[in-house]
This record gives C-alpha cells, structure tokens and sequence, in this order.
C-alpha cells in the first residue's frame, strides 16, 4: 500500500510540475510534452520512457488497489458481525470515510481524465489537438462543470493524500523519528492540491488562453 | 459457636541460629529434584496473581509440569492488577540507612508482634531480588534523571524504600510475573486454564493431589490431578461485600482447603484503609482505594457540631474539627491507617459524618492549594483527582473530597509453615491466601513484596523439598477423587434447585453489613455475639430462599456468585469466633474492651502472642497455637501521639 | 432517571442473538454504568430470567475485563474511560442505550456481552516479555535507563488489553494492542536482545489470529480508555520492517 502510494505520489508530483509549465506558455508545453515522447532517443524507441513511465503507473495503480481491496477484504473478515447501533467514530473518521471511498472516486476520475487528456475522447478538440489546445478547451468558461468536476476530484486527491502520505510515513514506520515528516505530509498535499488546481482555474478564467 | 482447645503447633521447619542465615540454612537443606524427574512431576497453581503468576511460571522455568488456574478470562487480570502505592525492598539505594534487618524490623513492629521473626527477615533479604527480577523483565519503574531508580517513603517509614511505578505499581508488577507466564506457557512447560474456578481440593492418602475445577464457560466439572497443589487464590476482604477488593475475589478455594484439614490462621485480621470513596447509595459494588499519600497534603476534618448541614465551604473555621490534628499533634494526618480509620468512625458514630448517610469525613486540601498553588497539586495528585472526580461528579479543587474508611487487605489466611506449606502435606499457600508474614497489621507496599518473595523465590524452593519424594507417593485413590468431584456437583445442583425469592447478592449485602457492623473497625463482645447468632440464620435462610437463574451448563454469572455467597458464610462465622477469642486489641483488630485510658488499642502480650489456627473439624472448630517468641525484636506497645 | 436499554442477547457461540429492549427506572445519577447493569439483573434473576452475562472484576479501571460496546463506542461516551468507570449521570432521563458486545472474529462471543480474547494472550505468548528466569538478574541499578525512555515505555506499558481498539477499529485489527507491548519493552535497554525477533513474532502471530490489517485511522486511540499513542504503531512497524529486513 504505502510503496504502491508513494510511486502514485512521484508521479503526481512530476505531473503538477509538468502541468504547472502551461504558465510559461503553449511552445514550453508542448515542448515538454513531446520531451516527455522523445526523452531518451535513440537509446529508447519514441516513447520509450513514457511507455515504461506508463506501464510503471499502471503496475503502481493497480498494486495499490490490489492491497486497498487486500485490506478491506481483511477487515471484513475480521469484522464478520457488524454493530448494530451506529458505530460512532471517535477519531472524527475522517481517514476511514476519505481513504476507501474517496479512492474509488478517485479512480472514476482518472479513467474520465484520460479519456479527456490523453485519448482526447473526451476533448472538444479531441484527439489530434496539441495538448496546450486540448488543455485550454477543456476548461474553457463555457465548459466550468467540467472545472468543477476536476476540482471536486483533486480536492479528493489532496485529502487522500492528506491522510495517505501521513499513513504511508507510519507503516513505513518513520513518523515516529521524524515529526517533522508528519507536519511536511499535510504541507505535501496541500502543495500539490493547490499546484493542479491554479491550471484548470486559470484557464476557466481565462488567464491562460 | 462453640470450640475446643488443641494441640499447639509449631513450626518446625525454620531453622535455629542466627536469622540472617536461616534462609540460606533451609536453602541447602532443601533436597534437590534432579531434572529428569521434574519433568514427570506435576503441580497444580491455582490463581495468576503476584503470587501465583511468578509461582507458575518459576516452576515451568525449573522444569516441572504446571497447571496454572484462574477465574478471569486472562492470567494477567488478576486482583493484584489493582495496586497502585508501590513495592517494598531493602535496597538502600538511597543511602538513608535503610538495611534488610530495619526492613524487618519495621514489618514484625508494623505487624504489632503478631508475626513470626524467621519469616519475616527471609521476606526483607528476598526483597533485594524482586526487585532486580522485575526490572530484568522490563517493569517500567520510576527513575530518576539519572536513570537510576527512584523511591520514596510509604505508610509512616522513615526510610525511603518503595519502588514504584506511577500510581499502577501492581499492574507492572503483575504484567511482569503476566509475562513470563506466558512465556512458559509458548514454551509447553505450564498448561494455562483461564475461566476456570476451583471448587474443591482433592486429597488423598493424606496428602493434597488434585483439585475439582468447574469450567465456567460450559459448567463442566473437570478433576485435575498432581503431586502437590499450590493455591495463591489471594484475600477474602469481599466476605465484607464493599471492599477494595475486585468483584471476583473470593474465599471458596482457601475455604474448600481448610474443611479438607488446612488450618485457617488469624482469620479477624483485617486491614482498614482509611482512605476510599464514600459509599454513594444502596447499590453500590465496590469501594474505591484513593492512594494514601493524599494525606501528606490533604486535612482531615468533620463539623464541630452534629447535624450541620451546611456545605462545606460554608461553614467557618472556628466551627470545623481537624481531629487528626488534635487527637495526635505529633503525627497529625499521617496516622498509621488503623488508627486513621478508627478515629474517622468515631466522629462519625458522633453524628458528625457528612455526605449520604453521615459515612464520610473532609479530606481538604484547600490549605495545600493556598500554600502550593493548584498548579503545584495538579502535578502531584492530578490523576487521583481525576479518578475522584469521575466516580463522584464532584471537583476535588473547589470542594473537599469525601473519604471513609472501606475493607482493603486480610492478613489472616491458611496457615503455613516456614516452606509455605499448609497443614496438609503437598498443599502450599502463598501471596494475601496464607497467613504469613504481616502479622495483625500489614504494612503499605508489603503485600506485593510477599506475594512476589513466595512466588518468584521461597516456594520455587521449598516445594522441591517435597517433590523430592514424589516418585514414593501413593497412587492416587479414584474413590477420594470421585467423592471430591460429587460433592462439587451436588452442591451445584442444589444450589440451583433452592429456587427461592432472594438474589446471592441480597444475602451477601446483608451478610456484609451485619461484618462491617460487628467485626469490622471495632470489635465488642455483644456485637460479635449477635453476629454469630444471626450469622447461622441468614446462612439458613439462603439455603431456603436463594434464587439462582439458568442452570450449570452454561456461562452462569449467577451460579458463581452464589457459589461464592455460601463460602464467606461459613468465613465469617470463624472471624467473628477468632475476633471474639482474642480479647486483646492489635494491629487490624481492635476489640473496645482492649484500650486505654486515651483510647488506644492495648496489646496482651502474656496472653496473646501466638497465631491462631482454627482447624475444622465434624464437632465445630479446634483452636492450635502457635506461640511467637521475639529474639530480635524487643514487644512494645505503638504510640503515635 | 428512566432509562430504554437496548442489551444484545446470545446464548451462546451458536446462537445467533438479538437486541432485547428493557426499561429500567429510577437509576442513580451516581451509579456506575456496571451497578446499573446489577440492579437490571438483580431484577431479571427474581424473575427466574438469565442476567446478562458480561466481564468484570476490579471496577475500577485496570483489570481490562469490563468491554461493551456503548451506542457504538467502545468503553462508552466517556474520553479515557472504561465500562465500569462510565457513571449514569452522563445520561439523561428517557435517553436509549444500545449496548453490545466487541466484535471481531478473534474475539468470538461466549454468551450476551461476554467475548474470548485470548487470542492476546496468545499474542503475548509470541513474543511479549523478556527472557529472564527468576534469580538470573543482574542488579537493578546494573543498567541505567534514562528517564525519558523510561517514561515513554511507562506510557506503553499501562495498556490494560481491553481490546476496546480492535472493537473500535473499522479494520478490526489489534496493531494498538501489539504495539503497545512492543514499544514498552523495544524502548528499555533490557528489551533489546529480543527486539526484532519480538516485533516479528508477536506481528505475525496477529495477523494469524485473523485480526485486520492497520490503516492509520486513529479510532484505537481515541477510545483507549489508556491513551495509547498512536506513534507505538509506527515504532512496531519500524521494530517489524528491520527485522524482517534482515532475517529476509
Ligand atoms: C486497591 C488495592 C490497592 C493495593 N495497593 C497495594 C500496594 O500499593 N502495595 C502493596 O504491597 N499491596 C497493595 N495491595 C494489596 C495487594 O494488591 C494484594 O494483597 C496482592 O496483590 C495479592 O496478590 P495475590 O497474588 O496473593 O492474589 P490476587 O492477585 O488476588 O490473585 C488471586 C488469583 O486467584 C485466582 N482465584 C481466586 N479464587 C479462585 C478460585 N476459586 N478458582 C480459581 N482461581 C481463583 C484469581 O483468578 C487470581 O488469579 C492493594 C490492594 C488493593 C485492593
Ligand atoms: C485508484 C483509486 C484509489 C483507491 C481505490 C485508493 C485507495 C486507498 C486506500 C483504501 C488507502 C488506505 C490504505 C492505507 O491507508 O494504508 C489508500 C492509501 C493511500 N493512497 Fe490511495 N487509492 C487510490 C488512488 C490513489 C492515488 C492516485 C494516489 C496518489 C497519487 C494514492 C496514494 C495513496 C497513499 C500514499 C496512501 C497511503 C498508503 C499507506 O497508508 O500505506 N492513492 N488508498
Ligand atoms: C487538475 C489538474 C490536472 C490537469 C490539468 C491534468 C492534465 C493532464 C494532461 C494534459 C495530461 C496529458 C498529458 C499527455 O498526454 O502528455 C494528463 C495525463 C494524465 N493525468 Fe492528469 N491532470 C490533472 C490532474 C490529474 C490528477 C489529480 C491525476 C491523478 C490522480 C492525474 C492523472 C493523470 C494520468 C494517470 C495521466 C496519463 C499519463 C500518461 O499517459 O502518461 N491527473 N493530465
Ligand atoms: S491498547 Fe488501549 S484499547 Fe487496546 S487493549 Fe490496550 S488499553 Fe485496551
Ligand atoms: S483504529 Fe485500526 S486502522 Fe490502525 S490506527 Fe487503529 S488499528
Ligand atoms: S472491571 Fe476492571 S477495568 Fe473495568
């Protein structure tokens, strides 16, 4: 759970970063963009990199869910008999409401926004658009739920990641040695909400056009 | 009831000389069991308390095959859990002039001469090991910066003695003896049997061999046999009903052992603590022990006139009577506990108790905060308040604390000899269940030190003794083992058939008033006269009106309880008996008749320096004597003024 | 105070139980919640019914018996109380309680409120003690501990194996209950030699028993009536991952 986790958040970090590149202009990134295609050549094949990168996501995500269901299964059996009053939480069942469900709703989410980024099936540009056009017309004014859809859906990331980095920290055992680990956790995915949110609202406002 | 005088006894198993050697004496002479042969020898433990957990768990250590037995539903829940003050040992690591003989000498002063010099000095040399043992096994002691161990003075020492461990000493006590149980259990030596309840002893030939338990999950009754038996089945405080003692605690195995032939030792010796939380109403369970160190710090007092009703804070200084402090000027509120107890009945027998029912004096620590600041007693009472403010709803800060004196420690039990064998061969009795070492008067934080000397060091030893002659023993006779086992099972069956229109509870209630009336704090020859003939009656009326529910093949919390109910019945009539013979006032017991001109306990040397053994018999009860002498320790009477 | 209690009934292992509803009147503002328990079975045995079978034995908070599930919370509404600490004036007249027992499948019912929970013992047994047979140990002032570790392992330490966290926990997992043990004993110099060959067996032994995998949700702590840090978890599974590190 917690390696799977932490790969899930390498790359979300890279992907902000990627993202955030969209202020510096259309030229800087679709030029990062074909980057990410052409990196590595000729020692990889066109796309190489990004290949691997994508069949490392896709071992990682479904690792992840592989042990999310591990898990739940575990806890099921564990707990065959339910309470019959209304189990009250004490610890503000925060993590247990966010972390399966808001996972669930997280991978809704992926699958839409690769349809939407990567296949385009999703894009008003649709799928031959450089990416810069497919980005800006998929947020454009006119298309605000959409906005909105993706703000829900990384405010979700950023709270399963509130809880995730910090339960990773504690399986991995470090919390403990390293308060200040648990403090830069939260301070991580506050970051990283607030990193993927300014793209698509910049460009539903129309800084970005 | 009547009774009869017997043959005095002695203990012949202490050795002579010079006490500092007697232990090491009775060590060498102690016949070895060569370890082939442990393995072939089984031994029943019955109880997982200080006593009975270290004991298992040091026999399957030496390789013998152990049977451990408790009625929780885990070893580490046992009643000595509870403690909280701390443990005695004669370290001096302070430097304070502490020694293993001032620790002794101390004990046999505490006891008020009442117990037996050998035993005691072999407890303050045992007591230097308990505590490198439990430290070796992880207990979380209270150390200094240094990291070194800290300690401090308990229950009126003028040394600083006692190793302790926050206020839940016993617990990490416990968990330690817990642990290496469990650790002997992983390894196959002790066979664990939790929810299992000892109702009956099995002799044979002559000598302990087994025991009747009933499984308290399905109600079967099993028989489980051995070379010899060990009980560490703790005090029977509880025939009292309200005490400090855990629900559970109960008489019933040192009961069933002592009409097997086991001689019954001081039986009236009961320990009052003067600080507990006032009863609050009619169904009340269980008093609760507020540690005595509040005293250091906390004023006793009760209004000056009866009947006032005033709250607290309303009423003036000049009408408040700090008794304590008037009565003994020199130790004012750090009277040892008998006497504390005492003097809070008396004002309170006066009209002059506060709280429901007028059962309660002030213990005010309005003078502490004004001297200290709340700050300063947060940090050193905080949890206690905490506690008292939890069962009481009232807040120790802005109002003083109501406190009665409430049933804490029996230091009567079976009779054992130097080797903690009882007056049956093969049944030994260790930890609060015999009648060792406190005499009439237990000291604080020298009960986990014996439990834990007898369990960890002394019998692990002597019963080797024993068992050096196991392979010679008779076989067991089926007909002794048969007869135990029905004699358990009739006495389910009829308590299950009674069906009348009164719970155990309600006669244990009235049980326990009618103790705490007449052979609790003090003691009057009407009062126990009237006890012993109500005792029979009432104990006739349960037989004719108790209603147990449900029946013996399932988990019957009502059974066990009534089970239990009948045991103190019997008890309680051989206390009062005890409490009546001795006309002398000592240490926890306190006869009216027995004092002097200023209202202290008188002591009677020339006739009662002996332990009292009851042995049972088909004609009533015969009294043994086991005459003290004091070589050591020079007889004197106590004074605290 | 009248009271509605709503007290989950089984017979046994094998029956499949219910709630069954009683009225109880004039209940004592000052009553424990235990005592409270007492007067309604005072009341069912006179009526030739079975009480309702639940643990306990010191009442005062340290023996670990005491275990309901109080209108799904552990120990009750009271913070860092156990059952038999709760008392009535907590409650209001007319208010319902629903009161069951710990579920999880380690700890199956033996009958009404009353559940097995060897299975920590048998956690003990793993792995939870240092070996130190009776007359071996060196001096107690042998091995300086400092204050600190001393206290923090004190902390640990005072785990009164409820099991109100497993109850507690939507995994149903005991990884408080098997921290708190470790980090007690993983924290003083004595506990050392056996450290990760403790943390190893004692975590195994867990997830044999069948308890739930630990997701850092935090309920075990709140209702330990203890306070066991959650920070023990995190120092059993550092003690868990380096011995398994290195023993591969
Ligand atoms: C509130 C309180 C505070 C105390 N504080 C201190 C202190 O600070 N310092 C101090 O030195 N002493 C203190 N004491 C006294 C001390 O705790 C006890 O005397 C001591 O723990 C007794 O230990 P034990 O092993 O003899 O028996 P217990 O711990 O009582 O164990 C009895 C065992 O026997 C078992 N058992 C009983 N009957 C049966 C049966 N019929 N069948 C099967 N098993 C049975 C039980 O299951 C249990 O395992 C305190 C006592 C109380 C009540
Ligand atoms: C595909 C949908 C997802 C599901 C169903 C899901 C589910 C879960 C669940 C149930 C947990 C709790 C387990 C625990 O705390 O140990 C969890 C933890 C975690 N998740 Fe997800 N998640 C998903 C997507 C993601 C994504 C996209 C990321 C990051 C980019 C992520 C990062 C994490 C991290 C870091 C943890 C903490 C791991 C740990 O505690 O050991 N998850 N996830
Ligand atoms: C709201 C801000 C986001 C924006 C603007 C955004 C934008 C994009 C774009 C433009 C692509 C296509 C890249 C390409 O094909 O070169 C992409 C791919 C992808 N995004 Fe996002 N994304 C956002 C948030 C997220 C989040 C929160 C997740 C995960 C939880 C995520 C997961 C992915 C994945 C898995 C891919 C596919 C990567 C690949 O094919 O290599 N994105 N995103
Ligand atoms: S960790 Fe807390 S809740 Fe769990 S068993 Fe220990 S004391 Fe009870
Ligand atoms: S509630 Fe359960 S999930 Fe972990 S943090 Fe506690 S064991
Ligand atoms: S009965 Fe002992 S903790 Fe509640």
């Amino acid at each position: 759970m917690a390696v799977s986790g932490a790969v899930l958040v390498f790359f979300l970090v890279a992907h902000m970063a990627g993202n955030l590149k969209i202020f510096a202009g259309a030229e800087s990134f679709n030029g990062y963009a074909a980057w990410l295609r052409e990196v590595g050549y000729p020692l990889l094949p066109h796309r190489g990199l990004l290949t691997l990168l994508e069949a490392g996501l896709v071992v990682a995500i479904a690792a992840h869910m592989y042990s999310a269901i591990v898990l739940a299964r575990r806890a099921a059996h564990a707990r065959p008999v339910k309470y019959a009053a209304k189990v009250r939480s004490r610890a503000d069942g925060y993590a247990t409401r966010t972390m399966r469900w808001g996972g669930v709703i997280i991978f809704f989410f992926v699958i839409y926004h690769l349809l939407d980024m990567t296949f385009g099936v999703a894009n008003p540009e649709g799928h031959a658009a450089t990416p810069f056009d497919r980005m800006v017309a998929g947020f454009e004014p006119a298309r605000w739920y959409i906005t909105v859809f993706y703000v829900i859906s990384v405010v979700m990331v950023g709270l399963h990641l509130r809880h995730g980095l910090w339960s990773a920290l504690q399986t991995l055992g470090l919390a403990r040695r390293h308060p200040v680990l648990k403090a830069g956790a939260t301070g991580l995915s506050a970051l990283l909400t607030i990193g993927f949110l300014v793209v698509p609202l910049a460009i539903t406002f129309g800084v970005v056009r | 009831m009547n009774y009869r005088e017997g043959e005095p006894i002695k203990d012949t198993k202490a050795p002579e000389g010079p006490i500092e050697d007697r232990w090491e004496k009775r060590k060498f002479s102690a016949r070895l069991v060569n370890p082939a042969n442990k393995r072939k020898i089984n031994v029943i433990v019955v109880g997982t308390g200080l006593a009975g957990g270290s004991a298992a768990a040091t026999l399957g250590e030496l390789g013998y095959k152990v049977k451990s037995f408790c009625y929780q539903d885990s070893p580490r829940r046992a009643h000595s859990i509870a403690a909280q003050g701390g443990i005695n040992a004669a370290k001096n690591y302070r430097g304070d002039g502490d020694s293993i003989y001032r620790l002794f000498y101390d004990t046999v002063k505490g006891g008020d001469f009442r117990a037996r010099e050998s035993n005691v000095y072999r407890l303050a040399q045992v007591s230097v090991n308990i505590i490198d043992q439990a430290v070796a096994q992880g207990v979380p002691f209270a150390r200094e910066y240094g990291g070194l161990l800290d300690t401090r003075s308990f229950g009126g020492a003028q040394v600083s003695r006692t190793f302790y461990a926050r206020g839940q000493t016993g617990q990490q006590l416990l968990l330690g003896a817990y642990s290496a149980l469990e650790r002997q259990i992983a390894a196959g030596t002790v066979e664990m049997h939790t929810r299992h309840e000892m109702l009956e002893l099995i002799v044979s030939d002559g000598r302990a061999r087994g025991v009747v338990v009933r499984d308290m999950v399905t109600g079967e009754v099993e028989t489980h046999l051995a070379d010899a038996v060990v009980l560490a089945t703790g005090g029977y405080g509880n025939v009292f009903f309200l005490s400090t003692n855990a629900k559970g605690c109960n008489t019933t195995a040192i009961w069933r052992a002592h009409q097997k032939g086991a001689m019954f030792a001081n039986p009236c010796y009961t320990q009052i603590h003067p600080t507990c939380i006032p009863v609050s109403g009619e169904y009340q369970s269980k008093l609760t022990l507020m540690s005595e160190s509040l005293r250091n710090d906390g004023r006793v007092w009760v209004p000056l006139h009866k009947g006032d009703q005033r709250p607290a804070g309303e009423i003036p200084e000049d009408e408040r009577d700090y008794y304590l402090e008037r009565i003994y000027p020199a130790f004012g509120n750090l009277v040892p506990r008998d006497i504390a107890s005492r003097a809070a009945k008396n004002v309170c027998d006066e009209g002059r108790g506060v709280g429901p029912g007028g059962l309660g004096v002030y213990l005010d620590f309005a003078d502490a905060i004004a001297r200290l600041g709340r700050e300063a007693v947060e940090k050193k009472y905080g949890n206690l308040f905490e506690m008292y403010e939890r069962i009481t709803g009232e807040d120790p800060y802005t109002q003083p604390m109501r406190i009665y004196p409430a049933v804490h420690y029996t230091m009567g039990g079976l009779w054992v000899d130097y080797d903690l064998q009882s007056s049956i061969p093969g049944l030994f009795v260790i930890g609060e269940a015999n009648f060792s070492d406190h005499g009439a008067n237990r000291l604080g934080a020298s009960a986990l030190m014996q439990g834990l000397a007898d369990g960890y060091f002394v019998l692990p030893t002597t019963i080797g003794d024993y068992l050096a002659d196991a392979h010679r023993f008779d076989a067991i006779d089926d007909q002794q083992v048969a007869e135990a086992e029905i004699a358990v099972k009739n006495r389910i069956e009829k308590l299950l058939s009674v069906n009348g229109t009164r719970t155990a509870d309600s006669f244990h209630r009235e049980l326990g008033k009618l103790m705490w009336d007449y052979c609790g704090m003090e003691r009057t020859e009407e009062g126990l006269r009237k006890a012993l003939e109500r005792i029979p009656e009432l104990r006739a009326e349960f037989w004719r009106d108790v209603k147990v529910s449900g029946v013996n093949e399932e988990l019957n919390q009502a059974l066990e309880r009534a089970g239990r109910v009948a045991d103190f019945f019997d008890l309680a009539e051989l206390m009062c008996l005890d409490a009546l013979h001795r006309t002398e006032s000592c240490g926890g017991h306190f006869r009216a008749e027995s004092q002097d001109a200023d209202g202290e306990a008188l002591r009677d040397d020339e006739h009662f320096a002996y332990v009292a053994a009851w042995e049972s018999t088909p004609d009533g009860p015969v009294l043994h004597k086991e005459d003290l002498q004091y070589e050591y320790v020079k007889m004197t009477q106590r004074s605290y003024k | 105070m009248n009271l509605t209690l709503k007290v989950w009934r089984q017979s046994g292992p094998d029956d499949d139980g219910r709630l069954v509803r009683y009225e109880i009147e004039d209940v004592s503002p000052d009553m424990s919640f235990l005592e409270m328990l007492d007067v309604l079975n005072e009341r069912l045995i006179l009526a030739g019914d079975d009480p309702v079978a639940f643990d306990h034995d010191c009442r005062e908070g340290i023996c670990g018996m005491c275990s309901m599930m109080i209108d799904g919370v552990a120990h009750g509404p009271q913070k860092n109380t156990t059952t038999c600490q709760l008392h009535m004036r907590h409650y209001k007249d007319g208010d319902t309680i629903v009161i069951e027992p710990w579920r999880a499948r380690p700890f199956p019912v033996v009958k009404d409120l009353v559940v097995d929970r060897s299975a920590f013992d048998r956690i003990i047994q793993a792995g939870g003690f240092i070996s130190v047979p009776a007359g071996s140990a060196p001096d107690a002032h042998a091995t300086p501990v400092p204050k600190l570790d001393a206290d923090a392992a004190f902390d640990a330490a005072t785990c009164i194996g409820c099991g109100a966290c497993v109850a507690a926990c939507p995994n149903g997992s005991a990884s408080l209950f098997t921290a708190a043990k470790i980090t007690h004993l993983g924290l003083l110099p004595q506990g050392q030699p056996e450290r990760g060959s403790r943390a190893r067996a004692m975590v195994e032994q867990m997830d044999e028993e069948g308890f739930g995998g630990c997701t850092n949700t935090g309920e075990c702590t709140a209702v330990c009536p203890k306070g066991i840090p959650l920070d023990t978890i995190a120092r059993m599974n550092a003690d868990y991952l380096r011995a398994s590190r290195k023993s591969g």
